[in-house]
């Protein structure tokens, strides 16, 4: 019981220095504005922590941040293999490959107002359906390895994408487009330097959307068949032998490379959209 | 309106692609089961066209296309055998039967109404928190966004166990799962719209002595409703897909999850792809009913004119 009072102290005072960082002077320091929420996330772990600990809590029902660490710490070589397997094979081929074909498509449609008005209600009706219950056919079709779970992906990244591109393909004004035309630039030239600088916001929109929706896709297909490796099979299987601390820690590695994957494509689009407002601070 | 006809032309290619692409998946299944009813196929002999690609056979074998759209575990089933399996698991059914979609549908639909509500409520409640309190904010918000870069179905098995070794079983499990996924959308939205009117109008509201909560009741949350819908309908899309997702780890024998996963494990194609269906026509109707309650909601408060 004691530890559960420790921690209930412990997040009332961590909670008042930080009400007391957000409401004073130096809100505003950068060095303060990133302590705040790395002070509650320290919190929340301890507190998680300390509670285990203290009621007692069996491991096969939350297992406590240490044994977890100590976990992953242990496993490395079987992480790395899954991350592998899963965030690069799978996940990382079928985001590229969906974007691309996406983009293919989107320029084609952009030449064709018939295509582009038939091609765009339907895209965002698809991009709205649970997609990620196609796994089990494209499991199916593509084997257990991870080529069906790049085909999964592809099939989820692919709509949310061309409904953007299509939609930033449209974002010039018709003065904008008639300079051009002054300028005697062709359709290429006019897409190369006007109109498809102008739609890399949506673009970006797009991707970081696709980012997180990638590693969804990759996990979830391996619920339906994959082989001895990855982290939707380890979940899968550690679940079943009650192996929690297992699972944590695949959660964690997936939590820290969606995260990253999410940041570098957030990254790239502050060097190439520098120009837009949403970017000026 | 001038959008109905590409539609339905973008529709009509994709059926068409559909039945044509029917033939060279379904085409080896085809000549095996065409030649083991007595019929003359080339080359012949199963062994023999094993490892020849799909559309040689095809358009040597113009005979046996027919088969490929009607086989009983075709590789690829037709949108006619989709349709009429949906026909008889729906109407056909009773709805209190194991095999009837409506069943299923709404064992699905039970969790992911549950879960949206939950959801919501707390995802508004988390909202009004962070726009009042600085701290809160400042700690609370980096995560939030941090959140909805993690793969959270990752979560769902381990929830559905947990929940299960300590007694908890069928409806609320799933539920947690698709209030996990409603819940960030409606926090980031709702923020948005609590911060939505401009200092403009937050300044008349003090030139009136207007309270904290007046300004709230006021101002705030009405302005807050059109991103408030917004985030709604991204809410429900992803609580149907964490009710689906939250029936696959424990091999769940009901729900459209449920479906799925046992249409996988028997091959049953056909099975497989009336699920996917249903869940696609369960989650578009979901998703109008909240556009057409935002578009009421709206007009009423004279949002939209």
């Amino acid at each position: 019981m004691g530890l559960v009072i420790a921690a209930i102290v412990l997040w009332a005072l961590l909670w008042v220095l930080n009400v007391r960082l957000a409401n004073g002077p130096a809100a505003h320091r950068p060095a303060v504005r990133l302590g705040i929420p790395v002070i509650f996330g320290l919190t929340l772990l301890i507190m998680w922590e300390l509670i285990v600990h203290g009621l007692d809590v069996p491991q096969v029902i939350l297992p406590a941040p240490s044994s977890i660490a100590a976990r992953i710490a242990t496993s490395l070589p079987i992480l790395w293999q899954d991350f592998i397997q899963t965030f690069v094979k799978g996940a990382l081929s079928g985001y590229v490959i969906g974007c691309a074909a996406a983009f293919a498509v989107a320029i084609i449609a952009d030449r064709s107002d018939f295509l582009r008005r038939g091609l765009l209600p339907v895209g965002s009706f698809i991009a709205a359906l649970p997609i990620v219950g196609t796994a089990p056919i494209l499991v199916m079709w593509y084997g257990f390895d991870w080529q069906s779970k790049a085909a999964v992906v592809v099939v989820m990244v692919f709509f949310p994408m061309l409904v953007n591109i299509t939609a930033g393909l449209q974002e010039t004004t018709q003065m904008q487009r008639d300079q051009m035309k002054t300028w005697a630039a062709g359709y290429w030239s006019g897409l190369w330097k006007m109109r498809l600088p102008a739609a890399m916001p949506f673009i970006f929109n797009g991707l970081k959307i696709s980012s997180t929706l990638a590693l969804i896709g990759a996990i979830v297909a391996e619920f339906f068949g994959s082989p001895i490796v990855g982290m939707g099979f380890r979940i899968s299987t550690s679940v079943g032998q009650l192996a929690l601390d297992m699972v944590w820690a695949e959660i964690v590695v997936a939590a820290i490379s969606g995260s990253l994957f999410y940041g570098i494509v957030a990254l790239i689009e502050r060097q190439v959209t520098f120009w837009h407002p949403s970017q000026r601070h | 309106m001038r959008s109905i006809f590409p539609v339905l032309t973008v529709v009509a290619a994709i059926l068409a692609f559909w039945y044509v692409a029917c033939v060279p998946m379904n085409i080896h299944a085809a000549l095996t089961n065409a030649e083991r009813g007595g019929a003359v196929v080339t080359p012949e002999g199963a062994a023999a066209r094993r490892d020849m690609g799909a559309m040689g056979l095809a358009l040597s074998n113009t005979a046996q296309w027919g088969d490929t759209w009607a086989q009983a575990k075709p590789r690829l089933p037709a949108p006619h055998q989709v349709a009429v399996e949906l026909w008889e698991t729906t109407v056909q059914k009773k709805i209190t039967s194991k095999r009837s979609l409506v069943f299923h549908g709404w064992i699905t639909l039970s969790a992911t109404l549950l879960g949206f509500a939950i959801g919501s409520v707390a995802g508004i409640l988390l909202a009004v928190g962070i726009v009042h309190s600085r701290a809160m904010d400042m700690s609370v918000m980096p995560w939030a966004i941090a959140s909805q870069t993690i793969p959270i179905l990752a979560i769902a098995p381990m929830i559905i166990v947990v929940l299960n070794s300590i007694g908890m079983q069928g409806l609320l499990p799933k539920a947690i799962i698709s209030a996990y996924l409603s819940f960030f959308p409606v926090v980031v939205g709702m923020v948005k719209g609590l911060r939505s009117p401009d200092q403009m109008q937050i300044d008349q509201m003090r030139t009136w002595n207007a309270s904290r909560g007046q300004t709230f009741w006021r101002l705030r949350l009405p302005s807050s409703v059109p991103f408030l819908f917004a985030s709604l309908k991204i809410g429900i899309a992803a609580s149907l897909v964490g009710a689906i997702v939250g029936e696959l780890p424990t091999g769940a024998i009901r729900g459209l999850g449920a479906r799925l996963l046992t249409g996988s494990y028997y091959g049953q194609t056909i099975q497989i792809w009336s699920a996917l269906f249903a869940t696609a026509i369960l989650a578009a109707a979901l998703v109008a009913i909240v556009s057409m309650l935002e578009r009421g909601t709206l007009l009423r408060m004279g949002f939209r004119r």
